[in-house]
């Protein structure tokens, strides 16, 4: 799970990590009013959606008059902010954040993630602050210095400075940097995050060290100790049709294909848009349906492939193992009839109880597409969605 | 041979009264010699009872004691299934099976980290479990689909390893054993672990690997097999068109910064000898090519 920057400096802010003050706000007048209160005479307007790169895109402005906050929060309120993560379609901005300015000297990097090989969390430290850290990591890696941490003992004070030196923060500035990065490591580990990362890490004229900006992703399987962090959703960030499946308990991302798929099993679902591929088509959909489907599931998943306009055809493809053939095909018939299927389907099924589930689908009536194997199935569907309507 | 598990091997249960717990270890119990392998459950709360003829225990080392276990399977619920494999590490149990899914990362990292330097090994979390073709299944795959033979498979993935199982048999190729890994971040045993344990079994002849998006295990792997592996080994792996960034059903499959690629991985397979297919319906008749 994501969450905007304000609300994760919100977060690090409780375990000692230094920012700049600011205040969070939904309408230009609030913008002004924050930025009143705030005080100072310049601020920074900054556009809170879950993508990064808002800086490029035009959703972080810098403004020297209150009547400027208001006209930038006017401006950003409302528009379709594009990054390079968000897509083309970019993202409408709802809320803003207010920050007093910095006199910023110099910045930095620093990261936080869940390290498979060493089975620890890393903490990335480098001198190239604002930079996109993943093209540093792919041209110049020895730039970043890694420290793996311990889980029991966490990030040490020692570790920290060492660090601090290597990212070649001050030394005056180093004994608050000890104290963000230690603080930043405690909130990683509390609040079971996946990701951390504050880019930049400033350091100001002055020799302060502050996180200017603050992104924190969570682990999903751990929410259900956090109930502070799943109060902070915003749902407008997220795809709806993406919010409604996990509703229903399945996993389904939206691609740019025309060819539906339905499957049990992430690997098999993403064999399954491969093979398309590979013939072909265009998967128009990731969606795994799980191990305990039933025939409600079913039909759930079907709708949600349909209200897609630019669907022509449907895969199921269903390896059954505890998961019985006989109740996907009596899902499959019951979705069909209630939803009017208006595009070709192609179904195969192999596994547990199949020749029944073949019989329930032949008998239906409807007009399924049968395929005997992952290839004829691919390729009956590929057809299929390319047949002229009739 | 066969790895890791065969039918001397004797298996408890942990979480056994739950209704997956319930329902999956009946199953193992009817498959092949599961009547004689499954020796005990474990639940803190109902020591003394008995699960359809299957003692329970209040702890793992008590089953362990009084039964002579030395396997465990885990169905666990999420919130306490990390502390259910630490108890069995504890217990100097040989081989854990956890098939939980959606074990909080920070718990897996812990429990990692006290398994250093202990004897227990670990498969999965959030995995379909291990299968000794006609001697024991320990784990929720279909038993039926599976035959004995010489085929090894070790995958991330639960339904796609029975399309490849299913694939093998089609070639009228058995397996000597098949592993699910589990599609987590942080877990037991990897792609190359387990290859290095088919490599020194006198029972398999080849080895079919499937993998996933996400993470660097099958390179790894691959890098493994280039230096030391005597036996042919062919891969699979899904994700080639998984957009980066999106989170693919499993918790590890996800392209992040670039990396995980599966034309990436693929890449470094093919490099290191491994012959890999791009077709996911070719897994069984690639496998069968490499076999003289």
């Amino acid at each position: 799970m994501k969450i905007h920057e304000y609300q994760a400096k919100k977060i690090l802010q409780q375990f000692g990590v230094a920012t700049p003050r600011g205040i969070a706000c939904f309408s230009a007048d609030e913008a002004m009013k924050a930025a009143q209160e705030l005080g100072g005479d310049t601020w920074v307007v900054k556009a809170q959606i879950y993508a990064g790169g808002r800086g490029k895109g035009g959703g972080v402005k810098v403004a020297r008059s209150l009547d400027e906050v208001r006209e930038l929060a006017g401006k950003m309120l409302g528009m379709r902010l594009v990054t390079h993560q968000t897509g083309s379609e970019g993202q409408i901005v709802h809320r803003l954040f207010i920050e007093e300015g910095v006199n910023i000297a110099n910045e930095y990097y620093v990261g936080m993630v869940v390290d498979r090989g060493s089975q620890r969390v890393c903490l990335m430290a480098s001198a190239e602050g604002g930079m996109d850290i993943e093209q540093v990591a792919a041209e110049s890696p020895e730039k970043i210095h890694k420290i793996y941490i311990d889980p029991i003992v966490g990030l040490t004070n020692n570790e920290a400075l060492d660090a601090a030196a290597k990212m070649g923060i001050p030394e005056a500035g180093r004994d608050e940097a000890r104290a963000l990065l230690v603080g930043l490591y405690r909130a990683f580990d509390e609040k079971d995050a996946s990701l951390a990362e504050i880019n930049p890490l400033t350091l100001t004229a002055d020799n302060h060290v502050l996180a200017l900006d603050a992104k924190m992703n969570f682990d999903d399987s751990a929410l259900f100790r956090h109930p502070e962090i799943v109060a902070l959703r915003d749902l407008d960030e997220e795809d709806p049709i993406e919010v409604e499946a996990s509703e229903h308990d399945l996993s389904y991302i939206p691609l740019d294909g025309n060819i539906g798929c339905l499957v049990n099993g992430a690997g098999l679902a993403m064999a399954t848009m491969d093979i398309i591929k590979l013939y072909g088509g265009n998967p128009a959909n990731f969606l795994d349906v799980g191990g305990g489907a039933t025939a409600d599931k079913v039909t759930e998943a079907f709708k949600l492939m349909l209200r897609n306009p630019k669907l022509e055809a449907i895969l199921v493809n269903i390896f059954g193992g505890i998961m019985r053939c006989d109740v996907i095909a009596e899902g499959v018939v019951q979705a069909a009839r209630e939803v009017h299927l208006t595009v070709p389907l192609v179904v195969r099924l192999e596994g547990t109880n199949v020749q029944l589930g073949k019989k329930i689908l032949a008998d239906s009536g409807l007009q399924i597409i049968p395929a005997e194997n992952m290839a004829e199935a691919a390729q009956k569907v590929v057809i299929a969605a390319r047949a002229p309507e009739n | 041979m066969s790895i890791l598990i065969n039918r001397n091997s004797r298996v408890m249960t942990q979480g056994i009264t739950g209704k997956t717990g319930q329902f999956h270890t009946r199953m193992c119990r009817e498959y092949a010699n599961g009547g004689e392998c499954f020796v005990a459950g474990v639940n803190p709360r109902k020591p003394g009872e008995n699960f359809e003829g299957i003692p329970i225990f209040g702890t793992v080392k008590e089953a362990k004691e009084t039964t002579g276990a030395n396997v465990s399977v885990i169905y666990v619920p999420p919130p306490f299934a990390a502390a259910a494999i630490d108890e069995a590490v504890e217990a100097e149990l040989d081989l854990v099976i956890c098939i939980t899914e959606g074990i909080p990362v920070r718990d897996m990292i812990r429990t990692r980290y006290k398994m250093q330097g202990k004897k227990t090994r670990l498969i999965g979390p959030n995995c379909p479990g291990i299968i000794t073709p006609d001697e024991i299944k320990i784990g929720i795959m279909p038993g039926y689909i599976h035959k004995k033979g010489r085929i090894g498979v070790v995958s991330r993935s639960g339904t796609l390893t029975y399309e490849a199982v299913a694939q093998l048999m089609e070639q009228g190729l058995g397996q000597s054993t098949c592993i699910g890994i589990g599609g987590d971040p942080v877990n037991g045993l990897k792609h190359r672990d387990v290859i290095q344990l088919f490599n020194d079994d006198d029972e398999t002849d080849a080895v079919l690997m499937v993998g996933e998006i996400g993470g660097t295990d099958e390179e790894d792997c691959a890098r493994w097999v280039k230096e030391h592996m005597q036996k042919p080994v062919v891969g699979f792996i899904a994700g080639v068109t998984a957009p980066p960034g999106k989170r693919m059903g499993h918790a590890g499959a996800i392209i992040s910064g670039g990396k995980g690629t599966a034309q990436e991985k693929l890449a470094v397979m093919e490099e290191c000898g491994i012959k890999v297919t791009r077709n996911p319906a070719e897994m069984g008749k690639l496998l069968k090519s490499t076999l003289a």
